[in-house]
């Protein structure tokens, strides 16, 4: 049966000998590198859940009023999208099961993704000859956050609305343009013309996918040409890879790894409500809640926007610089931009332009260690200063106070931090090798003696 | 070249096997327990498949369909697991990195794609051609994206529904009067027979003592015995204003506050809509009102500046009346 179909298939494509290297490709046997595994899982999942309930959802903001099964939404005004959507979580059998694992797969596939290149940054894998997956890697992300948000901005619940209105607002602060810009985008001014909803939905269940899916593509093909990094070991070198072979030993493991995402997603969607958007209500343009936050991976996004303090730079009464330019673009942009650029950075400061296989424990690149510890402090900072409102509501911590609190640590933190991050890489090597000097002495001594 | 990476791979697995002994070599005798335990998980994972289907045609319950679902696959993933771990045999083998770069090929392709370009005189000119050709056809093809909206018309910015005389209406329609409007909470109004949706329809109506107001010159006149009105929508990103901090709120500044809940931008409704906290950069507009003969609130003009975010023209320019 397999002789058969191997047979067929390489009489017609020819990709025996591909198939063979295939099944002895080697997979360097390390927990960290099946975070990026985990992604590539959640994203078919998202693709899966997100067809199904495309073939539920109305992509359109005329009003309507609600007539619904749904008691506490009786008779109350609400764009079709909304309409679509509480139908899918209420009558629809399997729908609220369905669009809740869509929604816990996008944050566990933003969540991977991000650890994912925590790992790859700290050990070094991004360095020369894997720039490109690398830069690829960071599309996609930067690509997903865009995709999440509109995700949950088209189902015209109050909460997205509101995120919305924030998003235009922030496409508003563009110097110069940002206005016209948007007026394009919108069809007018927000909340935005008849082609609003058909925009956002083509760009959510097709344009961007295919992005993401076709970088993904691009990333794993890389991926497999230039083999995976591996750490140091005995056998481990530069020109030699250690690891386990495709098969049998690896597929087993992927497939599994593949088979439990997608069984804890489900048992998400199932057991733990995510945004329960019949609760929310119908977004209207002069309606707004308190407490109101992002799913986790926009968070630092809202809080940059909060701890900007009062002000526009205008020029000639002109407003150059409207407020929201500053935590809704130029500081994400900063963000993305050296994550993007590190590569290139790292190679100007230390002139390494050298091939490499073998990963960096964190502390064997201090500087890089520093920076990224600093680089990930200033987001922390954020997201930590966008709960600040809920500090406030459960703790009775100021908001006011804690903002205060918040822009002094977007400054200090980092630096502190990533000192303490250098120091730490330092003495943990220098440990090392005071310990490996103690041994050698020791075995200096045992040969004399 | 293949034969010889045979059999240095085939080498280092002897070498392997010979240093790790429980990597079975000869004489495997398998693991029938473990083929019996992912035996039974597969059975566990058909009962759990079953189980979601009988649970979607008798009780749909979101928590019932998830957990058999999600089991399902879990049961699923445990059986690999024990696969990968007891049934397979798991060698770590060595191979090469495939080579850094193939520098002959590099020079062939280089080669291969200048060598045409070699018979051209006129390179220069043709470089410009097809920079302009591309340029602009590239241009045209991107021209039908300014039908996607009025990419130089910011007009809709500050289009407004508000006119002398309109009256003031709750969501429902129902006319304000200025004795509805009590201190220490806000009301939300909307333009008589207007659209509610509109960004610049709603304002929230606060009353504050008389003497209280610290109205800048410019605003004078803009309250109707201490009702004050102000655009709903928030200066810094859009948001509908939905708090409002009086004096019982005692964790903070005791002085009445306006505040939007998306970004805390707070607003002072005695000194003209002024920003006292939080990112807004600019002050919110103001509605001029008065009361009519019948206690209704109306309008006496428009706003003082455009509603909503700040953007370039938005000090310059005044709303449309």
């Amino acid at each position: 049966m397999i002789r058969k179909t191997v047979r067929w298939l390489d009489q017609r494509s020819g990709t025996a000998p591909f198939l063979r290297k295939s099944l002895r490709y080697l997979f360097p046997d390390h927990w960290s590198f099946l975070l990026g595994e985990i992604a590539l899982y959640a994203f078919v999942v998202l693709v899966a859940t997100g067809i199904y309930l495309t073939l539920f959802f109305v992509d359109s903001s005329s009003q309507t009023v609600y007539r619904g099964p749904y008691a506490p939404l009786h008779g109350q005004r609400m764009s079709e999208a909304y309409e679509s959507v509480v139908n899918i979580s209420t009558t629809v059998k399997a729908g609220l099961l369905i669009r809740q694992t869509h929604h816990w797969a996008a944050d566990v596939f933003a969540g991977a993704i991000i650890l994912h290149l925590f790992r790859v940054f700290f050990t070094g894998a991004y360095r020369k000859p894997r720039e490109l997956t690398y830069i690829i890697g960071i599309t996609i992300l930067a690509l997903t956050l865009f995709e999440a948000y509109i995700g949950y901005s088209m189902v015209d619940d109050l909460l997205s609305g509101m995120g919305l209105a924030i998003g235009w607002s922030v496409g508003m602060a563009i110097p110069f343009v940002g206005a016209n810009l948007m007026s394009v985008l919108f069809e007018g001014a927000f909340p935005g013309g008849q082609s609003l909803w058909p925009r956002m939905y083509i760009v959510h269940v097709f344009i961007l996918p295919v992005l993401i899916g076709t970088l993904l593509v691009a990333h794993l093909t890389l991926v497999a040409l230039r083999h995976h990094t591996q750490f140091k070991g005995k056998r481990e070198t530069e020109r030699r890879i250690v690891g386990m072979p495709a098969w049998p030993a690896q597929v087993p493991r992927s497939v599994a790894l593949a088979f439990a995402t997608v069984g804890v997603l489900f048992l998400l969607g199932g057991l733990v409500q995510i945004n329960p958007i019949w609760l929310w209500g119908p977004y209207h343009t002069y309606l707004s809640t308190n407490g109101a936050q992002p799913d986790w991976y926009l968070g630092w996004l809202i809080g940059a926007l909060r701890m900007v303090p009062s002000f526009d730079i205008t020029i000639d009464g002109y407003t150059l610089v409207p407020n929201p330019f500053w935590g809704g673009i130029a500081f994400p942009t900063l963000v993305i931009g050296f994550v993007y650029l590190w590569p290139w950075l790292e190679r100007r400061i230390n002139g390494d332009d050298a091939f490499h296989n073998v990963l960096d424990r964190p502390r064997d690149a201090p500087l890089r260690t520093a920076l990224g510890v600093g680089a990930a402090t200033t987001v922390g900072v954020t997201l930590l200063a966008g709960s600040a409102d809920r500090a406030d509501d459960l703790f009775g911590l100021s908001y006011n106070g804690q903002l205060w609190f918040y822009r002094v640590a977007f400054f200090v933190l980092p630096v502190l931090f990533g000192v303490i991050a250098y120091r730490l890489c330092n003495a943990l090597v220098a440990g090392e090798r005071v310990e490996a000097d103690r041994k050698r002495a020791e075995e200096e001594a045992r040969a004399t003696r | 070249m293949i034969r010889v990476r045979d059999v240095l791979i085939s080498a280092a697995l002897l070498l392997l096997g010979r240093r790790r002994p429980s990597i079975p070599v000869e004489e495997d005798p398998g693991d029938p327990r473990a083929e019996l335990v992912v035996a039974g998980l597969l059975g566990l994972t058909t009962c759990a498949a079953i189980g979601f289907i009988v649970a979607y045609a008798l009780d749909p319950s979101t928590q019932l369909l998830g957990l058999s679902l999600g089991l399902a696959f879990i049961f699923l993933a445990a059986a690999l697991v024990v696969t990968a771990h007891r049934l397979v045999v798991n060698e770590e083998l060595e191979d090469d990195y495939p080579p850094e770069e193939h520098t002959a090929e590099q020079e062939e392709v280089v080669q291969l794609v200048e060598e045409p370009g070699e018979r051209l005189t006129r390179r220069r000119l043709l470089k410009l051609g097809v920079l302009g050709a591309g340029g602009t056809l590239g241009l045209a093809l991107a021209t039908p994206v300014l039908s996607l909206g009025h990419f130089l018309d910011t007009k809709a910015y500050l289009v407004t529904p508000w006119r002398r005389g309109r009256r003031l209406v709750d969501e429902n329609g129902r006319p304000w009067r200025a004795s509805d409007i009590e201190e220490r909470t806000f009301y939300t109004a909307f333009p008589e027979g207007g659209d509610n949706e509109e960004i610049a329809a709603p304002v929230v109506l606060v009353r504050l003592k008389p003497g209280d107001l610290r109205l800048p010159a410019t605003l004078r006149g803009y309250d109707a015995g201490g009702i004050v009105a102000y655009s709903k929508i928030c200066t810094h990103a859009g948001c509908a204003i939905s708090l409002y901090r009086t004096p019982l709120f005692d964790r903070a500044d005791p002085t009445p506050a306006l505040v939007c809940p998306c970004h805390y931008s707070t607003f002072d409704p005695a000194s003209g809509g002024t920003v006292t906290f939080g990112p807004a950069g600019r002050a919110l507009p103001m509605l001029p009102i008065e009361v009519d003969a019948r206690g209704h609130l109306r309008a006496k003009g428009n706003f003082d500046g455009p509603v909503g975010p700040s953007w370039w023209g938005v000090r310059i320019w005044r709303p449309e009346r």
